[in-house]
């Protein structure tokens, strides 16, 4: 009987930690962006796209596939849902945009999770073939990767409850903002405003369950990111809209291949004048008025 | 970001590891004995409580153990300050006794079993109290005993007190992280250099576990 109970006891144990790891997940379900069901933008595919002078480009054109490093864990950017295998979000629609001009189908790009620790390494080893994962270009950076782009320019903002009266970075003063622990946003807030309670997690979908419980007052991190989950969690969460830095996000390419960093700048551009950018962005972020195209900075 | 500034950075990560691991290294020995004691002691409850616990504790993944804590805790709206990260200091390092109080416990159960049944037997016959017996006969030795097993078990919870940046704590992995997101030309260089602020810790501390062994050891 002894036994009995304790193996029960154990069982009940399993399930709790079991039930723990699903809450943990779930505020990682993806942007619905509104809740209306929208169709996905086509890219036409440029068959005649030749970039020969490109060694990664002609290495992939040879093995038929394109290998991208995107975030899996960024709603509205680059998410994977809760029991689908295919990320979604603006990134992986940059990343088809791109790769359509390049001459990849959809079903061509094969997407790997890249985090922010192993970005560089990835390119470098030639594990991906570019990344499109919040990247934000940086000189540090550039030492060791080459950057086309900007094809978005975030900013740090806020994400609170929508009846806080935080209107700006500058009322945080003693309450609680919760970011990931070693980002740029974490380091903003620890360096330029001192007076509020920086807590950090290892995911934003923690720091959002402690904003649903009221246990931080807000979440920091770049726009993009945010807006994702104000559209998740609409009519509760909204985005304080004064970005306080500025993020341009690069997509990422082997270093040296300026052949291939003059072809995606032309794709990038090529997408923003034709509104396929603009388009990607609805889709996947909801509306974009007022949201610049950045100008691509051909350094 | 320059390199004095980025080793600036790894010295207050280092500091908060050594912060987390001290508090977690005086918790995990007080109540690892406690346990310990229980467990080898002739109430029924006291041995089930004991064994109970460091069954479900031990055999329960360490990330799991500081999520009851990091989120569990302050649902039951148990708090030790008004500051958010002092909350979490304290999540942690109660996170990290508890879970390596099991290990201690286990490894002083067996240095008691090396200490012949007479002794225990001699000192009850000279009137010493089960309490007395084990401080003053049975644990002294005991201790002595399981020097080196200890030292492997107090290097593990080293190395487990980087589980706690994902909770609201800076120590060396939120350092490394820190120095990735600034210096992305450098992220190889940066593993590294984590893997070897752990390592120096870990040899001072086994260092200091082989001076304790040369000095108190008992050999059978």
């Amino acid at each position: 009987m002894k036994k009995l109970s304790m193996s029960i006891a154990s069982i009940a144990v399993g399930l709790l930690a079991l039930s723990g790891c699903g809450q943990g997940g779930s505020p990682d379900a993806p942007a619905e962006g509104g809740g209306e069901t929208k169709t996905a933008p086509e890219y036409t595919v440029n068959e005649s796209a030749d970039v020969a002078d490109s060694k990664t480009w002609q290495a992939a054109k040879d093995a038929g596939e394109l290998k991208v490093g995107v975030k899996f864990d960024q709603p509205g950017l680059g998410n994977v849902k809760a029991g689908s295998k295919t990320p979604e979000g603006f990134d992986i629609e940059i990343a088809k945009m791109v790769g359509a001009e390049l001459g990849f189908k959809p079903d061509q790009l094969k997407f790997t999770e890249t985090v922010s620790a192993n970005r560089e390494p990835f390119l470098q080893q030639g594990n991906v073939d570019m990344v499109v994962a919040t990247y934000t270009i940086n000189d540090e950076r550039k030492k060791v990767v080459d950057f086309a782009g900007p094809y978005y320019v975030a900013g740090q903002d806020l994400l609170v409850a929508t009846d806080s009266d935080i209107a700006g970075p500058e009322d945080l003063a003693g309450k609680k903002v919760c970011s990931v622990d070693g980002s740029t946003p974490a380091q903003n807030i620890e360096e330029k405003y001192k007076d509020a309670q920086l807590v950090t997690y290892d995911t934003y979908s923690k720091c959002v369950t402690d904003l649903q419980s009221g246990s931080v007052d807000a979440v920091t991190t770049d726009d993009a990111i945010l807006r994702g989950y104000a559209a998740q969690f609409e009519g509760e969460f909204k985005v304080v809209g004064k970005p306080f830095t500025e993020e341009p996000y690069g997509v990422g390419l082997p270093k040296d291949d300026k052949a291939l960093r003059d072809a995606v700048n032309d794709a990038l551009q090529k997408g923003m004048d034709d509104g396929k950018w603009k388009e990607a962005f609805e889709y996947s972020l909801g509306s974009a008025d007022g949201v610049k195209m950045p100008e691509i900075d051909r350094y | 970001m320059d390199f004095p500034e980025l080793l600036r950075l790894f010295g207050s990560g280092i500091w908060g590891t050594l912060k987390l691991f001290t508090v977690a290294l005086i918790g995990s020995f007080v109540l690892g004995t406690i346990l310990a004691g229980m467990r080898v002691s002739p109430t029924p409850v006291l041995r089930i409580a004991a064994s109970t616990y460091i069954n479900v504790v031990r055999n329960t993944p360490l990330t799991l153990v500081m999520f009851f804590c990091a989120f569990g805790l302050p649902f039951l709206d148990i708090r030790f300050g008004a500051s958010s990260s002092f909350n979490s200091f304290v999540y942690a390092t109660i996170a990290l006794t508890a879970y390596t109080a099991c290990f201690v416990a286990e490894t002083l159960k067996s240095g008691i079993a090396t200490i012949p049944v007479g002794q225990a037997e001699a000192a009850r016959a000279v009137g010493l109290t089960f309490g007395q017996t084990l401080n003053e006969v049975i644990l002294p030795q005991a201790f002595r005993t399981v020097i080196p097993p200890l030292g492997s078990v107090i290097i593990a919870m080293l190395k487990n007190t980087s589980i706690a940046s994902a909770f609201n704590n800076r120590e060396l992995i939120s350092a490394m992280r820190n120095a990735i997101e600034l210096r992305g030309d450098l992220v190889i260089a940066i593993l590294f250099g984590t893997a070897l602020a752990y390592l120096l810790l870990a040899l001072i501390l086994g260092r200091v576990f082989d001076y304790l062994e040369r000095k108190l050891v008992i050999l059978r």
